[in-house]
């Protein structure tokens, strides 16, 4: 079972050079089945979790939540896929209209970019950079972009304002959430994810690192405007932020591109600080997800608890708690690493 | 020709039409936004000669950060109609003065290219741990150096907020 998939992997190639292909091509069509399956793997996840998010949101506000197709709902999101599949497609007409068809594209092709480095297993990154962290935080700042260039080409009040508030936050919380990670950088000394999961081997960095976790999180939950930072989409005030002028799939890619940011800080966080894809008994692959799905139900359980944050309170708890806070995190790791080296030597 | 001057030719030819559309667009907003397609460009051909650590922090400061400053700058302060607010020829006489610059600079780059000696660099693979070297070098042999542009760039965020709030605020 541990091997499985890296085995199905190795046994593919094996296959594809007998055929007469290079390994050079080999390798290539790999690389796009692994998108492929990648792809494939995040949109049916996030079947699952627009119902989780739902029943957990309906669990805390005591109600059943989705209930009436199949058991326990679990068909209502594939009911309401068909909806969003074959709804009209409306463009308002005083859009810019290639920037406003290009936006949804751009945030999920960013989102699927994300997973390339992340171990989802052992051995199991379909890229294994020596630099992996660096790029997940470089990557994943493009996402701005495409929230910019949807709120901007709505040519809406409402998306624009979000669209500005999604930018303030999200490169104002980018800088703590980068400071938080470079505690277990100065442990682990390499940014290859593969090497930080083979760090953690005695024990997770959650022990070693708690201030750098509850950082990570807070900045987290800000860079995925999920609740209680969601001011950019602020239903209450914007109706939806950079969103409102889009309509079934074009909305829904943008929906599926939030779910897939969230499933991939959220691998993040498991990768970094509570040991990847280590664990006893079961295959490394389960484990990873295993630990993916419980911190995507924390981030879930902290959304419908807590009421949403004001805007300046939002910019200034960034600047004035949560920065300082990792920096201070930065010079006390580093002052622990010199004595626990002097106490060795 | 092989699959490597193929690559690099279709990165080239991404990252100038990328360019040119920021010269061509006659919307400002969408020049930016082709801004980012073209330090885009720059990351994929510092990925392509096997700088990865470049790339990514052309993508982190350039693509990521740079441009959605210049796009902030741009509609704080744009005109009503967004459709003309990137003129292509003000006036005839800047027209040809500027385009006799432009062909200036081309033909110094070139000539400055064509004369310099190049140190060739033994080939094969790139150091596999680039980023160790480079911290080395940025915090041993020039840490004078980078800390001095560390201090220049908290003067300049020092300076802008006292700009913006007002010295007697501070």
């Amino acid at each position: 079972m541990e091997n499985l998939i890296v085995d199905l992997a190795r046994a593919l190639t094996t296959w594809l050079q007998h055929l007469g292909l290079s390994p050079f091509w080999a390798d290539l069509v790999l690389l796009v089945l692994q998108w492929t399956a990648i792809v494939l793997i995040i949109t049916l996840n996030v079947l699952i979790l627009v119902w989780l998010e739902r029943k957990v949101s309906g669990f805390m506000q005591q109600r059943l939540g989705p209930n009436r197709l199949g058991p326990f709902g679990c068909f209502q999101t594939i009911a309401d896929t068909f909806k969003l599949l074959t709804k009209e497609d409306i463009i308002p007409s005083q859009t810019d209209r290639l920037i406003f068809k290009t936006a949804p594209m751009f945030f999920i092709i960013v989102s699927v970019l994300l997973y390339a480095v992340i171990p989802m297993g052992q051995d199991m990154a379909v890229v294994d950079l020596n630099i992996g962290l660096f790029y997940f935080i470089s990557v994943g700042s493009l996402t701005t972009i495409a929230i910019l260039m949807a709120g901007w080409a709505s040519n809406n009040k409402w998306s624009l304002l979000g669209a500005m508030r999604a930018v303030a936050q999200m490169i104002s919380y980018e800088i703590p959430l980068a400071f938080s990670l470079l505690g277990v950088v100065m442990i682990t000394g390499s940014l290859n994810l593969s090497a930080i999961v083979a760090a953690q081997h005695p024990f997770w960095f959650i022990i070693l690192q708690p201030v750098a976790f509850v950082t990570y999180f807070i900045a987290a939950t800000a860079e995925l405007n999920r609740g209680p930072f969601d001011m950019p989409e602020a239903e209450q005030e914007l109706t939806a932020g950079a969103y409102t002028e889009y309509t079934g799939m074009r909305w829904a890619l943008f929906f599926l591109a939030e779910y897939t940011n969230l499933v991939a800080v959220s691998a993040l966080a498991a990768t970094l600080f509570f040991g990847g894809w280590q664990g006893p008994w079961l295959p490394s692959w389960i484990w990873i997800i295993i630990k993916t799905y419980l911190l995507m139900l924390v981030f879930m359980w902290l959304k419908w608890t807590l009421p949403r944050i004001r805007m300046d309170h939002l910019m200034s708890f960034s600047w004035k708690v949560l920065i300082p806070v990792s920096l201070i995190n930065i010079v006390i790791t580093g002052v622990g690493l010199e004595i626990f080296k002097g106490m060795r030597w | 020709m092989n699959l490597d001057q193929l690559v690099f030719l279709a990165i080239s030819g991404f990252t100038i039409t990328a360019a040119l559309a920021v010269v061509w667009s006659r919307n400002i907003v969408r020049s930016a936004l082709a801004l980012i397609l073209t330090f885009l460009g720059v990351a994929l051909t510092f990925f392509n000669l096997g700088a990865g650590f470049l790339g990514l922090v052309q993508i982190l400061v350039y693509a990521g950060a740079v441009a959605v400053l210049i796009i902030f700058a741009i509609m704080l302060v744009m005109k009503p109609d967004p459709g003309t607010t990137n003129p292509t020829t003000p006036s005839r006489d800047t027209h040809y003065l500027g385009g006799l610059l432009a062909w200036l600079v081309v033909i110094g780059l070139g000539l400055a290219i064509g004369f310099t000696t190049w140190p060739s660099l033994p080939a094969g693979p790139v150091d596999d741990d680039a980023v160790g070297a480079l911290a080395q070098l940025l915090l041993g042999n020039y840490v004078v150096a980078f800390e001095a542009a560390a201090i220049l760039l908290l003067l300049a965020v020092v300076g802008a907020i006292i700009l913006a709030k007002g010295a007697d605020k501070i």
